[in-house]
């Protein structure tokens, strides 16, 4: 680490728990963040701030109006311009220490995603549907990545960390893809800050898991209501008979038999 | 009744249309069971958002009773006492 990057990081630094090799963890660290709304807003600005060493950024969609009332990474200037290059821009311009990759695909198209996913030591997910969360999960249970997975729509926000070891729960051993009430901040509304509020917890759980210190909120969903302005956090275990998990777990199993068979 | 004595159930904002508007019901039950069997009387539309047709709750409903999901406790037979919070999880996908 160089004096600018001493100085520039200082203030993390200084906390015992990081100190220059917490530091030196992050900047070798990749994190892959899908979906640079609201919350891949928030999260990316914190992440790349920190000094994470590579960010990757994915999202297929442009700077509209009616996004920037929430998704702080992107200007009015931006409007029209892929989400990923306005994001990439500014995140550089906070930091330019950051090496961004960006993939402007959707996750069906393209298994950029995948391979990335598969690469990365954590997932930021700040998605905005359901199909794509379980999309990013599934990769996850297979690739054992950690998911740190974020949700927001009118006051009511949650987070969790998924996938961060083989006894975790995953995101598919709480929410069933027969959802029906799936609803979007583009159709339902949402208080900006909270989508803020829970980037950046997003941000906190994955440096901590980034760095190997503190209390993961692994096995733990923390709901933050902004209405009431109450949290509250709910044991999650594994689902036994949960779809993704089971399956690769029963594959691992029979797997490592067969090896030790062989 | 005392608010001490009851079990507070909490509504997630998209089935509040099922209970005009409310939040929160509070009702005195001794099992999750026998809440939802009381839901079933007083707020059928909300109850058959959280249960089948033949009372097991759906698929993609969380219940918690406190902290804890019911699938890690006794299930529809996990028991109540006064001042237990029953969540419906609402599912969120927004970003």
């Amino acid at each position: 680490m160089n004096d600018e990057q001493l100085l520039r990081y200082s203030r993390q630094i200084m906390l015992p728990e990081i100190d220059v090799s917490g530091q030196e963890r992050l900047m070798r660290s990749r994190v892959i963040v899908i979906g640079l709304g609201g919350l891949g807003s928030a999260a990316s600005i914190y992440l790349a701030a920190a000094g994470v060493g590579h960010l990757v950024l994915a999202d297929a969609d442009h700077v509209e109006l009616a996004n920037l009332q929430r998704q702080i990474l992107h200007t009015s200037r931006d409007i029209g311009r892929a989400k990923v290059d306005s994001a990439r821009d500014h995140l550089l311009a906070l930091n330019p220490d950051v090496t961004i990759t960006t993939i402007k695909k959707r996750f069906k198209d393209d298994d950029a995603l995948e391979k990335a996913i598969a690469t990365a030591d954590a997932v930021v997910d700040g998605s905005d549907n359901f199909p794509t969360r379980f999309a990013i999960n599934r990769v996850c249970v297979t690739t054992g990545t950690p998911l740190v997975s974020g949700a927001a729509i009118r006051y009511e926000g949650q987070v969790s960390v998924f996938c961060r070891t083989q006894d975790s729960p995953c995101y598919r051993c709480l929410y069933s893809n027969e959802h029906i009430a799936a609803e979007s901040c583009a159709e339902t509304g949402v208080v900006p800050p909270l989508l803020g509020i829970i980037g950046s917890l997003q941000a906190i759980e994955t440096l901590k898991l980034l760095i190997g210190i503190g209390e993961s909120l692994e096995g733990r969903l923390l709901r933050v209501n902004a209405l009431t302005m109450e949290c509250r956090t709910s044991t999650l275990t594994r689902d036994p008979n949960c779809p993704v998990c089971r399956t690769h777990r029963r594959d691992q199993d029979e797997g490592q038999t067969a090896a030790r068979t062989r | 009744m005392a608010r001490a004595m009851t079990i507070t159930i909490h509504v997630p904002a998209p089935l509040r249309a099922c209970c005009d508007g409310a939040s929160e019901l509070l009702l005195s039950a001794p099992s999750v069971r026998a809440a939802l069997l009381q839901l079933e009387r007083s707020h059928p539309s909300l109850y058959r958002s959280i249960c089948d047709e033949t009372g097991a709750v759906r698929r993609h409903v969380n219940l918690f009773v406190n902290t804890s999901h019911v699938r890690d406790r006794e299930g529809l037979d996990t028991a109540l006492v006064p001042g237990d919070v029953i969540t419906i999880l609402p599912a969120v996908s927004g970003g």
